[in-house]
Protein backbone atom coordinates (compact mmCIF):
# COMPACT_ATOMS: atom_id res chain seq x y z
CA UNK A 1 0.00 0.00 0.00
CA UNK A 2 2.54 2.51 0.92
CA UNK A 3 4.35 1.75 -2.29
CA UNK A 4 1.60 2.41 -4.25
CA UNK A 5 0.53 5.66 -2.98
CA UNK A 6 4.41 6.60 -3.42
CA UNK A 7 4.23 5.89 -6.78
CA UNK A 8 1.21 7.38 -7.41
CA UNK A 9 3.01 10.93 -5.93
CA UNK A 10 5.83 9.79 -7.86
CA UNK A 11 4.02 9.83 -10.97
CA UNK A 12 2.11 12.29 -10.43
CA UNK A 13 5.04 15.27 -9.68
CA UNK A 14 3.29 18.48 -10.37
CA UNK A 15 0.01 17.34 -9.10
CA UNK A 16 2.31 16.35 -5.57
CA UNK A 17 3.31 19.61 -5.87
CA UNK A 18 0.38 21.90 -5.87
CA UNK A 19 -0.85 19.38 -2.74
CA UNK A 20 2.09 20.46 -0.98
CA UNK A 21 2.94 23.99 -1.77
CA UNK A 22 -1.25 24.32 -1.15
CA UNK A 23 -0.54 22.70 2.51
CA UNK A 24 2.32 24.71 3.12
CA UNK A 25 0.56 28.18 1.69
CA UNK A 26 -2.26 27.34 4.10
CA UNK A 27 -0.09 26.73 7.04
CA UNK A 28 1.50 29.70 6.59
CA UNK A 29 -1.31 31.90 6.45
CA UNK A 30 -2.65 30.48 9.30
CA UNK A 31 0.76 30.95 11.25
CA UNK A 32 0.48 34.66 9.94
CA UNK A 33 -3.02 34.99 11.37
CA UNK A 34 -2.98 33.64 14.66
CA UNK A 35 0.88 34.30 15.56
CA UNK A 36 1.39 37.28 14.28
CA UNK A 37 -2.04 38.76 13.70
CA UNK A 38 -1.23 39.70 10.38
CA UNK A 39 1.47 41.28 10.69
CA UNK A 40 4.09 38.91 9.11
CA UNK A 41 2.77 38.68 5.84
CA UNK A 42 1.48 34.90 5.10
CA UNK A 43 3.28 34.81 1.50
CA UNK A 44 7.00 36.30 3.47
CA UNK A 45 6.16 33.27 6.30
CA UNK A 46 5.13 30.51 2.93
CA UNK A 47 8.88 31.55 1.59
CA UNK A 48 11.04 31.50 4.80
CA UNK A 49 9.22 27.72 5.68
CA UNK A 50 10.29 26.86 2.23
CA UNK A 51 14.01 28.31 2.38
CA UNK A 52 14.48 26.25 5.26
CA UNK A 53 12.96 23.21 3.72
CA UNK A 54 15.27 23.82 1.22
CA UNK A 55 18.14 23.66 3.67
CA UNK A 56 17.14 20.41 5.51
CA UNK A 57 16.45 18.99 2.01
CA UNK A 58 20.05 19.59 0.77
CA UNK A 59 21.40 18.59 3.79
CA UNK A 60 19.28 15.55 3.77
CA UNK A 61 20.18 14.63 0.41
CA UNK A 62 23.01 16.30 -0.47
CA UNK A 63 21.78 17.69 -3.89
CA UNK A 64 21.50 21.05 -4.77
CA UNK A 65 18.05 21.33 -5.63
CA UNK A 66 16.16 21.69 -2.13
CA UNK A 67 13.46 19.69 -1.33
CA UNK A 68 13.16 18.60 -5.03
CA UNK A 69 15.56 16.37 -4.36
CA UNK A 70 13.42 13.71 -2.52
CA UNK A 71 11.75 12.06 -5.71
CA UNK A 72 8.41 12.47 -3.94
CA UNK A 73 8.74 15.75 -4.31
CA UNK A 74 9.94 16.40 -7.58
CA UNK A 75 7.40 18.15 -8.96
CA UNK A 76 8.02 21.19 -6.11
CA UNK A 77 11.28 21.72 -8.36
CA UNK A 78 9.15 21.87 -11.54
CA UNK A 79 6.46 24.33 -9.95
CA UNK A 80 8.99 26.80 -9.22
CA UNK A 81 11.68 26.18 -11.76
CA UNK A 82 12.50 28.79 -14.45
CA UNK A 83 9.58 28.31 -16.52
CA UNK A 84 6.98 28.84 -14.36
CA UNK A 85 8.53 31.04 -12.45
CA UNK A 86 8.59 33.25 -15.77
CA UNK A 87 5.27 32.44 -16.84
CA UNK A 88 3.76 33.35 -13.77
CA UNK A 89 6.21 36.66 -13.73
CA UNK A 90 5.23 37.81 -16.78
CA UNK A 91 1.42 37.36 -15.88
CA UNK A 92 1.79 39.59 -12.99
CA UNK A 93 2.05 42.33 -16.06
CA UNK A 94 -1.79 41.78 -16.79
CA UNK A 95 -2.59 44.46 -13.90
CA UNK A 96 -0.11 46.20 -14.19
CA UNK A 97 -0.09 50.44 -15.34
CA UNK A 98 1.74 51.09 -18.33
CA UNK A 99 2.10 54.80 -17.35
CA UNK A 100 3.85 53.97 -14.06
CA UNK A 101 6.23 52.07 -15.85
CA UNK A 102 6.64 54.98 -18.40
CA UNK A 103 7.57 57.72 -15.57
CA UNK A 104 10.07 55.58 -13.73
CA UNK A 105 11.44 54.23 -16.86
CA UNK A 106 14.41 56.25 -17.26
CA UNK A 107 15.65 55.87 -13.56
CA UNK A 108 14.56 52.04 -13.77
CA UNK A 109 16.86 51.76 -16.60
CA UNK A 110 19.87 53.47 -14.80
CA UNK A 111 18.71 51.57 -11.67
CA UNK A 112 20.57 48.37 -13.32
CA UNK A 113 23.45 49.71 -14.56
CA UNK A 114 24.21 51.47 -11.03
CA UNK A 115 22.87 47.71 -9.20
CA UNK A 116 25.26 45.97 -11.10
CA UNK A 117 28.31 48.19 -10.76
CA UNK A 118 27.39 48.24 -7.22
CA UNK A 119 27.42 44.74 -6.03
CA UNK A 120 30.49 44.29 -8.57
CA UNK A 121 32.42 46.74 -6.64
CA UNK A 122 31.27 45.73 -3.15
CA UNK A 123 32.04 41.99 -4.34
CA UNK A 124 35.03 42.81 -4.95
CA UNK A 125 36.06 44.94 -2.47
CA UNK A 126 35.26 42.07 -0.24
CA UNK A 127 37.31 39.59 -1.95
CA UNK A 128 40.24 42.09 -1.66
CA UNK A 129 39.58 42.22 1.96
CA UNK A 130 40.17 38.18 1.86
CA UNK A 131 43.13 37.90 0.35
CA UNK A 132 42.68 37.70 -3.13
CA UNK A 133 44.42 40.02 -5.10
CA UNK A 134 44.36 38.54 -9.21
CA UNK A 135 42.07 40.61 -11.37
CA UNK A 136 40.35 37.36 -12.45
CA UNK A 137 39.32 36.35 -9.22
CA UNK A 138 38.44 39.37 -7.81
CA UNK A 139 36.39 40.31 -11.11
CA UNK A 140 34.57 36.25 -10.81
CA UNK A 141 33.32 37.44 -7.13
CA UNK A 142 32.37 40.86 -7.78
CA UNK A 143 30.65 39.91 -10.69
CA UNK A 144 28.74 36.51 -8.38
CA UNK A 145 27.74 39.50 -6.15
CA UNK A 146 25.39 40.51 -8.80
CA UNK A 147 23.84 37.22 -9.52
CA UNK A 148 24.60 33.65 -9.45
CA UNK A 149 24.35 33.75 -13.25
CA UNK A 150 26.64 36.73 -14.11
CA UNK A 151 29.44 35.44 -11.76
CA UNK A 152 29.94 31.87 -13.13
CA UNK A 153 29.35 33.62 -16.79
CA UNK A 154 32.21 36.36 -15.69
CA UNK A 155 34.31 33.70 -14.13
CA UNK A 156 34.17 31.27 -17.33
CA UNK A 157 34.48 34.36 -20.02
CA UNK A 158 37.78 35.53 -17.66
CA UNK A 159 39.23 31.84 -17.25
CA UNK A 160 38.59 31.80 -13.81
CA UNK A 161 39.23 28.56 -11.62
CA UNK A 162 36.66 26.41 -10.86
CA UNK A 163 37.03 27.14 -6.96
CA UNK A 164 36.27 30.45 -7.38
CA UNK A 165 33.35 30.04 -9.48
CA UNK A 166 31.75 28.29 -7.08
CA UNK A 167 32.23 30.97 -4.69
CA UNK A 168 30.77 33.25 -6.84
CA UNK A 169 28.01 31.12 -7.32
CA UNK A 170 27.60 31.20 -3.37
CA UNK A 171 27.84 34.78 -3.03
CA UNK A 172 25.06 35.16 -5.62
CA UNK A 173 22.98 32.62 -3.58
CA UNK A 174 23.03 34.15 -0.53
CA UNK A 175 22.04 37.36 -2.15
CA UNK A 176 18.94 35.91 -3.39
CA UNK A 177 18.24 34.26 -0.18
CA UNK A 178 18.94 37.36 1.54
CA UNK A 179 16.19 39.98 -0.74
CA UNK A 180 13.90 37.30 -0.50
CA UNK A 181 13.72 37.23 3.66
CA UNK A 182 15.13 40.33 4.22
CA UNK A 183 12.92 42.22 1.86
CA UNK A 184 9.45 42.89 3.50
CA UNK A 185 11.21 43.79 7.04
CA UNK A 186 12.72 46.81 5.64
CA UNK A 187 10.28 47.52 3.09
CA UNK A 188 9.07 50.12 4.90
CA UNK A 189 12.17 51.84 6.27
CA UNK A 190 13.31 52.22 2.80
CA UNK A 191 10.29 53.46 0.93
CA UNK A 192 9.65 50.40 -0.80
CA UNK A 193 5.27 51.18 -1.03
CA UNK A 194 5.09 51.89 -4.68
CA UNK A 195 5.55 51.18 -8.40
CA UNK A 196 8.56 53.73 -8.75
CA UNK A 197 10.88 52.67 -6.11
CA UNK A 198 9.62 48.87 -6.50
CA UNK A 199 11.12 49.24 -10.35
CA UNK A 200 14.49 51.29 -8.45
CA UNK A 201 14.80 47.94 -6.25
CA UNK A 202 14.37 45.32 -9.16
CA UNK A 203 17.05 47.41 -10.98
CA UNK A 204 19.40 47.42 -7.59
CA UNK A 205 18.86 44.06 -6.69
CA UNK A 206 19.03 42.20 -10.10
CA UNK A 207 18.32 38.60 -8.95
CA UNK A 208 15.18 37.72 -10.57
CA UNK A 209 14.21 34.65 -7.61
CA UNK A 210 15.25 37.10 -4.95
CA UNK A 211 13.13 39.86 -6.17
CA UNK A 212 10.09 37.67 -7.15
CA UNK A 213 10.30 36.48 -3.94
CA UNK A 214 10.91 39.69 -1.73
CA UNK A 215 8.13 41.49 -3.34
CA UNK A 216 5.51 38.87 -3.06
CA UNK A 217 6.02 38.76 0.23
CA UNK A 218 5.66 42.38 0.61
CA UNK A 219 3.27 43.66 -1.90
CA UNK A 220 2.34 41.53 -4.45
CA UNK A 221 1.07 44.86 -6.34
CA UNK A 222 4.51 45.81 -6.70
CA UNK A 223 5.90 42.48 -8.63
CA UNK A 224 5.47 43.73 -12.19
CA UNK A 225 7.23 46.90 -11.72
CA UNK A 226 10.29 45.29 -9.73
CA UNK A 227 10.28 42.05 -11.80
CA UNK A 228 10.38 44.22 -15.08
CA UNK A 229 13.67 45.90 -14.45
CA UNK A 230 15.64 42.81 -12.32
CA UNK A 231 14.93 40.76 -15.41
CA UNK A 232 17.20 43.23 -17.59
CA UNK A 233 20.13 43.25 -14.67
CA UNK A 234 21.93 39.53 -15.67
CA UNK A 235 22.08 40.33 -19.03
CA UNK A 236 23.61 43.90 -18.42
CA UNK A 237 25.61 42.51 -15.81
CA UNK A 238 27.03 39.61 -18.05
CA UNK A 239 27.80 41.88 -20.27
CA UNK A 240 29.80 44.64 -17.94
CA UNK A 241 31.34 41.88 -15.89
CA UNK A 242 34.06 40.51 -18.73
CA UNK A 243 34.51 43.55 -20.04
CA UNK A 244 34.66 46.79 -18.37
CA UNK A 245 34.42 45.77 -15.18
CA UNK A 246 36.98 43.18 -15.31
CA UNK A 247 39.33 46.37 -17.00
CA UNK A 248 38.68 48.45 -14.58
CA UNK A 249 39.65 45.99 -11.99
CA UNK A 250 43.12 45.09 -14.04
CA UNK A 251 43.77 49.02 -13.93
CA UNK A 252 43.71 49.55 -10.22
CA UNK A 253 45.66 46.17 -8.99
CA UNK B 1 -12.51 30.83 -23.80
CA UNK B 2 -10.19 30.33 -20.83
CA UNK B 3 -7.30 28.65 -23.59
CA UNK B 4 -7.62 32.13 -25.79
CA UNK B 5 -5.89 34.03 -22.28
CA UNK B 6 -3.37 31.35 -21.51
CA UNK B 7 -2.51 31.06 -25.41
CA UNK B 8 -1.95 34.79 -25.56
CA UNK B 9 -0.19 34.20 -22.29
CA UNK B 10 2.18 32.04 -23.62
CA UNK B 11 2.67 33.82 -26.60
CA UNK B 12 4.47 36.28 -24.97
CA UNK B 13 6.40 34.58 -22.67
CA UNK B 14 7.88 32.31 -25.79
CA UNK B 15 8.04 35.83 -28.10
CA UNK B 16 9.79 37.50 -25.31
CA UNK B 17 12.29 35.03 -24.26
CA UNK B 18 13.16 34.84 -27.64
CA UNK B 19 13.85 38.51 -28.18
CA UNK B 20 15.81 38.28 -25.16
CA UNK B 21 17.63 35.44 -26.41
CA UNK B 22 18.34 37.40 -29.90
CA UNK B 23 19.31 40.39 -27.95
CA UNK B 24 21.75 38.80 -26.02
CA UNK B 25 23.51 37.22 -29.23
CA UNK B 26 23.48 40.46 -30.64
CA UNK B 27 25.48 42.46 -27.87
CA UNK B 28 27.89 39.17 -27.57
CA UNK B 29 26.82 37.94 -23.80
CA UNK B 30 25.79 34.64 -23.36
CA UNK B 31 22.67 34.93 -21.54
CA UNK B 32 19.00 36.54 -22.09
CA UNK B 33 18.97 40.01 -21.91
CA UNK B 34 15.36 41.47 -20.37
CA UNK B 35 13.15 38.35 -22.01
CA UNK B 36 10.70 38.10 -19.64
CA UNK B 37 10.77 41.99 -19.00
CA UNK B 38 9.74 42.53 -23.16
CA UNK B 39 7.38 39.55 -22.64
CA UNK B 40 5.72 41.25 -20.04
CA UNK B 41 5.51 44.54 -21.90
CA UNK B 42 4.02 42.48 -25.03
CA UNK B 43 1.62 41.48 -22.23
CA UNK B 44 0.33 44.79 -21.47
CA UNK B 45 0.43 46.11 -24.85
CA UNK B 46 -1.99 43.52 -26.34
CA UNK B 47 -3.86 42.93 -23.25
CA UNK B 48 -4.59 47.06 -23.75
CA UNK B 49 -5.27 47.05 -27.38
CA UNK B 50 -8.82 49.35 -27.14
CA UNK B 51 -10.14 48.15 -30.37
CA UNK B 52 -13.54 46.47 -29.47
CA UNK B 53 -12.63 43.54 -31.51
CA UNK B 54 -9.52 42.79 -29.96
CA UNK B 55 -10.90 42.86 -26.36
CA UNK B 56 -10.03 40.01 -24.20
CA UNK B 57 -13.33 38.64 -22.88
CA UNK B 58 -13.68 37.99 -18.54
CA UNK B 59 -13.51 34.53 -19.84
CA UNK B 60 -10.54 35.04 -21.89
CA UNK B 61 -8.91 37.19 -18.94
CA UNK B 62 -9.69 34.47 -16.13
CA UNK B 63 -6.98 32.04 -18.40
CA UNK B 64 -4.41 35.00 -17.57
CA UNK B 65 -5.22 35.95 -13.93
CA UNK B 66 -5.28 32.28 -12.98
CA UNK B 67 -1.37 32.27 -13.71
CA UNK B 68 -1.37 35.76 -11.89
CA UNK B 69 -2.82 34.05 -8.68
CA UNK B 70 -0.39 31.68 -8.97
CA UNK B 71 2.49 33.88 -8.07
CA UNK B 72 3.06 33.26 -4.99
CA UNK B 73 2.49 29.19 -4.92
CA UNK B 74 5.08 29.19 -7.57
CA UNK B 75 7.75 31.79 -5.62
CA UNK B 76 7.15 29.45 -2.43
CA UNK B 77 7.98 26.34 -4.71
CA UNK B 78 10.62 27.78 -6.17
CA UNK B 79 12.12 28.85 -2.35
CA UNK B 80 11.89 25.39 -1.11
CA UNK B 81 14.12 24.30 -4.38
CA UNK B 82 16.80 26.50 -3.48
CA UNK B 83 20.40 25.57 -3.21
CA UNK B 84 20.57 27.25 0.46
CA UNK B 85 23.08 25.08 1.67
CA UNK B 86 25.38 25.96 -0.89
CA UNK B 87 24.71 29.56 -0.14
CA UNK B 88 25.65 28.50 3.90
CA UNK B 89 27.69 26.54 3.77
CA UNK B 90 30.75 27.75 1.36
CA UNK B 91 32.45 29.79 3.92
CA UNK B 92 32.40 33.68 5.04
CA UNK B 93 33.88 35.40 2.17
CA UNK B 94 30.97 34.45 -0.28
CA UNK B 95 28.36 35.67 2.54
CA UNK B 96 29.90 38.58 3.52
CA UNK B 97 29.87 39.63 -0.50
CA UNK B 98 25.87 38.80 -0.86
CA UNK B 99 25.06 40.34 2.18
CA UNK B 100 27.17 43.53 1.35
CA UNK B 101 26.12 43.72 -1.88
CA UNK B 102 22.24 43.32 -0.88
CA UNK B 103 23.53 46.07 2.35
CA UNK B 104 24.20 48.58 -0.33
CA UNK B 105 21.43 48.40 -3.02
CA UNK B 106 18.65 48.52 -0.21
CA UNK B 107 21.19 51.77 1.46
CA UNK B 108 20.65 52.61 -2.53
CA UNK B 109 17.15 52.75 -2.90
CA UNK B 110 15.86 55.75 -0.84
CA UNK B 111 18.72 57.68 -2.53
CA UNK B 112 17.78 57.09 -6.61
CA UNK B 113 13.75 57.19 -5.53
CA UNK B 114 14.09 60.38 -4.79
CA UNK B 115 16.37 61.67 -7.59
CA UNK B 116 13.30 60.19 -10.01
CA UNK B 117 10.71 61.94 -8.70
CA UNK B 118 12.54 65.27 -9.39
CA UNK B 119 14.71 66.33 -6.23
CA UNK B 120 12.09 66.45 -3.91
CA UNK B 121 14.34 67.94 -1.36
CA UNK B 122 13.53 66.91 2.36
CA UNK B 123 11.72 63.36 2.57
Amino acid sequence: MPETLADVLRGNALITAFVFVGILVWLSYLLSAKLTRGKLHGSAIAITIGLILAYVGGALTGGSKGLADFSLLAGVGVLGGAMFRDFAIVATAFGADLDELKKAGAVGAASIVIGVVLSFVVGAIVALAFGYTDPVSVSTIGAGAATYIVGPVTGTALGAESGVIALSVAAGLTKSVLVMVGTPLVASRIGLDNPHSAMIYGGLMGTTSGVAGGLAATDPKLVPYGAMTATFYTGVGCLLGPSLLFLAVRAVL
Amino acid sequence: MVIYGVALLSFCMLAGVFAGDLLGDLIGVKANVGGVGIAMLLLILLSNLTHQRYKLSPITESGVNFWNAMYIPIVVAMAASQDVIAAVSSGWMAIIAGVAAVVAAFLMIPVLARFGKGGRADA
